[in-house]
């Protein structure tokens, strides 16, 4: 199944602003960021520095993933 | 009413958009970009959102001032590159008295930083920075 990433901060220095990645079914938001963390090791801190969004609502990184599912990896917020 | 936008914010518009003839007061808080930031000499921030999370964040804080202290609140945001002096935020709550509005002006504001995404680059004189949280990463 298909799943887009959406990366926003300092990551977007390194990575696309949107990612199509192909992932088989049942694969967690961890499991994907496990993925850009073994590629690269600038994204080994990913899951511990980011809050993540599905479809822009927060989530668990433990929520599973269907067909077309948002996941956005949200660094500590500087708005304001 | 609730704005994202790389335009110059315009307060009164925030005003405007809450006040009412059965209003004693409303608080308005500016948030403005200032020339210092961590020891750090700035000339300027660079505002990015994942704007479709960011708006309906915004609205929830909008929707729970009305739920919490059934008080109007409208909040405007800038995104893109700003320079010293001018306004990043803008947040009015009007109502009957000045204390609730204090009150929800404060939790809106300390709420939107927590909650929207949004993050800022720090435009300094020896480098430029993202600012996520506590930390200042330098960019790329």
């Amino acid at each position: 199944m298909n799943i887009q990433t959406l990366f926003f901060g300092h990551y977007r220095d390194f990575a696309p602003e949107s990612l199509t990645l192909e992932v088989p079914p049942g694969t967690s938001v961890a499991e994907v960021a496990g993925r850009f963390a073994e590629k690269d090791s600038r994204f080994a801190d990913l899951i511990k520095r980011t809050r993540v969004a599905v479809n822009g609502e927060f989530a668990s990184p433990d929520c599973m993933l269907s067909e077309g599912d948002e996941v956005a990896f949200l660094p500590p917020m500087s708005g304001g | 009413m609730i704005l994202l936008t790389d335009d110059i914010l315009d307060p009164q518009q925030a005003v405007d958009a809450v006040m009412t003839n059965a209003d004693g007061a409303y608080v308005l808080f500016v948030g403005v970009v200032r020339n210092h930031s961590r020891g750090r000499s700035v000339t300027g921030l660079e505002y990015q959102a994942y704007r479709p999370m960011a708006i309906r964040q915004i609205e929830r804080i909008v929707e729970s001032v009305k739920e919490k202290w059934n008080l109007r609140c409208s909040i405007l945001h800038r995104l893109g590159h700003i320079i010293v002096g001018e306004a990043s935020v803008v947040i009015c709550v009007a109502g009957a008295h000045r204390a609730e509005c204090f009150d929800a002006c404060e939790w809106a504001i300390d709420t939107l930083k927590e909650e929207v995404p949004i993050w800022k680059k720090e435009f300094a004189t020896d480098g430029t920075f993202w600012i996520e949280g506590e930390d200042a990463i330098v960019a790329q």
